[in-house]
């Protein structure tokens, strides 16, 4: 590949500006806020335009990592500094990129005390987020991966509404127990592998016994982050508190964390623990779309809602993720991509009226489009896409997971697909509460329509879910040669353990 | 070329309106929107020519849309007879309306935004039919579902409206599951969801098997009762027919358009698309015989006595609809295809006549505050008696033509299911002419019932609305007539082509040009009867509607009441979701989960953090004492394991 590390500059170029914000910007809080926007804005711009060089010049044909980088970093302990990107893990390096300078636009005007301490959480923020996804080696990995926790929890904290110590406190306490067990696996790992090194562990066969174990540690950290039912609840308290900006990542990049990871290391390197612990996955994501979406059916906070409502979804992809089949899979990591889009757009949709009216109340809320109309029209597209209308975004992730699950079980896609009138039902019922009727509040008589930095926001973002909609070939390209090298060592890591005996069994363990 | 823009051009309509209505303004979206359909209907012409007359059937691949593995399709335009003739019917009847429409909507705000969706819809709908295959044709499917959404709401101050709109959007995702699973099992079956390549390797499976929901069966049966399902919901078939009625609440000029000519229709579209695979499922053909008849018996009933014109007509549709379904099932495809034709051109014309009426009369839409205004309104009269007749099967109205030839397919048959969509339809043809003609007296003749305010601003609508009026009645008089002979007749063979297929010795429409007298006669005499009835009731002596409704109040209130589905519904599925959704969040994730788990978690933390401060004593011994313990614990621990 090329000498050029790309990787390194896109991870880190976020971490040099803030480095430049904290060094230089120096006065009072109202001298520093106007530089630290422009700061944060240009340093997030040009990381967005280095970046597109991974979406021109990656290889759509190879399942092999690319742009790699390694250096020697703990020598002793076989330890490395290792960065690259295959087809599962590019696009969310872009979809980092890309949202990073949308929520830094958003917040403009949003964000008024400690600008300066804001702009420089959300670009420490990106440093750890695009590293989490190049890593290649697990202690580097596993360092981000923890770290994204920082940032987000002081944005909750610090910028987030009233109940935001309780909603920091939930975050974390779900977060600590899985971060606790990832740990434990990482070293249980190293020690029975000798290297942290991901490209050499994806080649490592675990004994079964132990894939088990490690399996449940590393669902508990990734369940969490998801999350999947039941260790969901601490999600909709913190996008409530969060600020709008906080809440896009947080839906868009850092619930995808989870899924990554159950597509980076549980499912090629516990292939016959995945394989085990199937059922278990399909129950809980099963239950997730269900029960999320009825849940959401009875909100009356319109974040809390979007919120429930990405649990449902996220629900999906883990049912796509351990269908071992191409459609499945795919479906699964497109959903993810989907979803980042959707669900940051939604939360910036909710973001505009409640810069204008401070409440998240639906029934604060009636008739919008008799004075917001360009509003109205944004909202109902990406309403639809959160849908799942075909054309848009949402659809093609969605079909592609029901494509996969029915070929392994019809009572799973049957059940899943009821998630298509839940969904249906709770999103137009939102959208008629707020949107539709007469206006007639006092509150809202003077309500402006999206002015032309919001419509800025949402412009690429409409751009793309209807790109994502009518030719999703784009972004499957990239996925589709990873995806199938990675169920076709699933399936021969499988059929592998069939053949041999194993002797060696769970029971005779205990 | 020509196809593309066909499909296209309605969209680019819909994109200027929309996008920029508030600089072209009102008459801007009305004459963009108009221009672009008629070209688009003029195109249509040219295509069906090229392709129902001259036989140049082809397949038009866009571009790639997805492709996952195996499970891999394009956009395409698919060129057969029958794409052809839906092509033709929709951009003519859509062009009509939307001209009628620049009048009806003259008087509305949101002009623009109107056209907008009326257009939009026409796109989807052309993409619908044009579907070389299942992704595609369910992304027009969806998409005609979305047009029916917004326009149902388009009045969206009004609470009931939305409430409609809403309703009319779940009914037919309840319907879509079934499609989606269809799609998932076509796939499954066949590894493949291109039209072209499902079809030829039906035959090839016709026997196999597969387990759905745990149950082993025939796969095809399965298959094609789940895409069933997905048309029931679409075209408002009896247990999934609750959206329908409700969608009058949108303009007049909608339920013409989507909620009688043409999307309502989309589920026997896709059921005759689909014949070659029905043809090898005679058990989801029976069921829908069973569905189809049961659902023209049951919207006639309910037809009798609703009291709001439109509500009446929209009935009327259902029953239509569910003839073409049990034509369907006794595999008489072109005749469910000519009565879809022919329905188009005088359901469209009957509501956009009541839409003349509802016009001419203030907006008031309940028939019990209109009458006598026949001579008021002379043109908006004499289309609804075209409109009537054709409806109900007066020679030589176009309905004579498609719906004697779908009876005497069901007679024709030869089988027990056949029979009984025959005498169910025989029945309700009767009530057919009745409420139809119940309409015309109720509304048109007798004293008139309105305030003396509104009897004085009575009039005929203007040209730009009377003459779509003209151009459908034309329809409505002469496309039976002129679609016979290649639709059902002797040249339907060469006609439809590869289009449809029939199995030997399912061919309902040859054995129905074979059927005794009496069954061609039959429904003529019960039309016949039915107006005979509805003018004695409503002219003749108009104390017996009243009376019966006393004297057989029960049944009137069940028939009044739609057999209660609604109410039905809301207690069975709408309140439990409402009462669940809330359940589940409070005690769900506030008192289980969270009461467990973190809340849990900090009181427990609290408590042992209280006790474990008492435990630290300052003594050294109680701390070697615990270590002690520790250790012999972890000692024992790890013998234990180990044996």
């Amino acid at each position: 590949m090329s000498d050029f590390p790309i990787l390194s500059m896109v991870t880190f170029l976020p971490l040099l500006g803030a480095g430049i914000i904290l060094a230089f910007n120096r006065g009072t809080p109202e001298e520093t806020a106007a530089p630290a926007r422009y700061m944060a804005l240009w340093t997030s711009l040009i990381t967005f335009l280095l970046s597109l060089f991974l979406w021109f010049d990656f290889d759509r044909g190879t399942a092999e990592f690319q742009f790699v980088e390694q250096a020697d970093w703990l020598p002793g302990f076989n330890i490395s500094y290792h960065m690259g990107v295959d087809g599962i893990s590019v696009l969310f390096v872009l979809l980092t990129t890309l949202l990073t300078p949308l929520c830094v636009i958003c917040s403009w005007t949003a964000i008024q005390n400690r600008v300066k301490e804001y702009m420089i959480a959300f670009l420490v923020l990106e440093t750890l987020m695009i590293g989490m996804f190049c890593a290649l080696d697990f202690v580097l990995f596993y360092m981000f991966y923890e770290a994204v926790l920082i940032p987000m929890f002081l944005i909750i904290g610090i910028w987030g509404g009233p109940r935001r110590v309780y909603s920091a406190f939930k975050f974390f306490l779900f977060t600590l127990t899985g971060s606790v067990l990832l740990l434990l696996a990482l070293l249980a790992m190293y020690f029975e592998a000798g290297t942290t090194d991901i490209p050499t562990l994806l080649a490592y066969s675990f004994p079964r016994e132990m894939q088990i174990w490690l399996w449940l540690a590393l669902f508990a950290s990734f369940a969490v982050k998801v999350p999947m039912w039941p260790v969901h609840t601490w999600l909709p308290d913190a996008h409530v508190e969060a600020p709008t900006a906080g809440s896009v990542m947080l839906a868009a990049v850092l619930l995808k964390m989870g899924g990554y990871g159950f597509f980076r290391f549980s499912l090629p390197m516990l292939p016959e623990a995945s394989e085990f612990f199937t059922p278990f996955i399909y129950t809980l994501s099963i239950v997730a779309i269900i029960y999320t979406s009825l849940v959401a059916l009875a909100q009356e906070d319109m974040k809390k809602l979007i919120a429930y409502s990405s649990i449902a979804h996220m629900g999906f992809v883990t049912l796509g993720a351990f269908t071992g089949n191409q459609q499945g899979l795919e479906g699964a990591l497109f959903q993810m991509l989907s979803h980042g889009v959707i669900s940051a757009a939604l939360f910036l949709i909710v973001g505009v009226i409640y810069d204008r009216v401070h409440t998240r109340e639906i029934a604060d809320y009636e008739g919008l489009v008799e004075r917001m109309p360009a509003y109205s029209v944004v909202f109902m597209i990406f309403m639809l896409a959160s849908v799942g209308l075909p054309g848009t975004g949402g659809f093609v992730g969605e079909f592609l997971i029901l494509v996969g699950v029915f070929q392994v079980n019809t009572w799973l896609a049957l059940l899943a697909a009821s998630g298509m009138v839940l969904g249906a039902a709770y999103m137009l019922y939102l959208y008629r509460r707020i949107i539709f009727g007469t206006l007639t509040k006092d509150s809202l008589k003077s309500i402006l329509d999206m002015n032309r930095r919001e419509a800025l926001v949402f412009a690429p973002l409409v751009v793309l879910v209807f790109w994502m909609g009518i030719y999703p070939m784009s972004f499957l390209d990239f996925m589709s040669v990873s995806v199938s090298n990675l169920i076709e060592n699933y399936q021969g890591a499988l059929a592998a353990a069939d053949g041999v005996p194993n002797l060696v069994s769970l029971g005779a363990a205990q | 070329m020509l196809e593309t823009a066909v499909v296209i051009l309605p969209l680019i309509g819909a994109a200027i309106a929309g996008l920029f209505g508030r600089a072209i303004g009102g008459r801007g979206a009305q004459v963009v929107t108009c221009a672009l359909l008629g070209v688009s209907a003029l195109f249509a012409m040219v295509v069906f020519k090229q392709v129902a007359i001259d036989g140049q059937t082809r397949v038009t691949e866009l571009f790639t849309w997805i492709d996952s593995g195996a499970f891999e399709f394009s956009w395409a335009i698919k060129l057969d007879t029958l794409s052809a003739v839906m092509l033709l019917v929709v951009t003519v009847v859509s062009w009509l309306i939307h001209i009628y429409s620049i009048g009806y909507m003259s008087h509305d705000k949101s002009v623009p935004r109107f056209f907008s969706y009326l257009s939009l819809f026409t796109f989807f709908m052309l993409v619908l039919v044009t579907a070389d295959n299942f992704v595609q044709l369910f992304f027009g499917w969806e998409g005609v579902g979305l047009a029916s959404y917004l326009l149902i709401g388009f009045w969206y101050h009004k609470p009931s409206a939305n409430a409609a709109a809403i309703k009319a959007f779940l009914v037919n995702r309840v319907g879509d599951i079934g499609f989606a699973l269809g799609v998932f099992g076509t796939f499954a079956l066949f590894g493949a969801v291109g039209f072209e390549q499902v079809f030829a390797a039906v035959p090839g499976q016709a026997e196999a098997t597969f387990t759905f929901l745990g149950i082993e069966g025939h796969a095809l049966t399965i298959i094609c009762i789940l895409l069933f399902i997905g048309a029931m919901g679409k075209s408002a078939q009896i247990v999934l027919h609750t959206w329908l009625p409700d969608a009058m609440e949108g303009p007049t000029p909608v339920s013409a358009l989507i909620h009688a000519a043409t999307m309502v229709t989309a589920g026997v579209f896709l059921l005759v698309r689909l014949s070659p695979m029905f043809e090898y499922a005679p058990v989801a053909l029976e069921l829908v015989t069973y569905v189809g008849a049961a659902t023209a018996f049951f919207a006639a009933t309910v037809g009798l006595v609703q009291n709001d014109i439109k509500r009446v007509i929209a009935y009327s549709t259902i029953s239509q609809l569910g003839y073409m379904f049990f034509a369907i099932g006794v595999s008489a495809y072109g005749a469910a295809i000519f009565h879809l034709m022919t329905h188009a051109f005088f359901k469209a014309l009957l509501f956009l006549g009541a839409g003349s009426v509802i016009h001419a009369m203030s907006d008031e839409q309940d028939m019990r505050k209109m009458g006598g205004i026949w001579r008021r309104v002379p043109l908006t009269y004499g289309v609804m008696w075209i409109g009537s007749l054709a409806l109900a099967g007066v020679p030589p109205f176009a309905g004579f033509f498609s719906k004697d030839m779908i009876l005497e397919a069901a007679y024709a048959a030869q089988s027990s299911h056949g029979a009984l969509a025959f005498w169910l339809g025989i029945a309700a043809a009767f009530m057919t002419a009745f409420y139809s003609w119940r309409l015309l007296f109720m509304v048109f003749h007798g004293r008139p019932r309105a305030t003396p305010e509104v009897m004085s601003r009575v009039h005929e609508s203007p040209k730009v609305m009377t003459l779509p009026l003209i151009g459908l009645a034309i329809g409505a008089v002469f496309a039976g007539y002129l679609g016979f002979e290649a639709f059902v007749g002797e040249g339907r063979v060469e006609f439809w082509g590869a289009a449809i297929l029939v199995l030997e010795g399912n061919d309902a429409i040859e054995a129905a040009h074979q059927v005794p007298l009496w069954v061609k006669l039959l429904p003529l005499g019960m039309g016949a009867g039915g107006i005979a009835l509805a003018w004695i009731m409503y002219v003749r002596m108009p104390a017996i509607p009243a009376l019966l409704a006393t004297r057989l109040r029960p049944l009137y209130l069940f028939l009044l009441n739609k057999w209660y589905f609604d109410e039905l519904y809301d207690w069975a599925f709408v309140r439990p979701a409402h009462y669940l959704g809330r359940g589940l969040w409070k005690s769900g994730d506030g008192a289980v989960i969270d009461g467990v788990g973190p809340d849990g978690v900090a009181a427990v933390a609290l408590v042992l953090a209280r006790r474990a401060s008492r435990l630290q004593t300052g003594y050294l011994y109680h701390y070697a004492f615990a270590m002690m313990i520790g250790v012999a614990g972890l000692i024992t621990w790890y013998i234990v394991s180990h044996l």
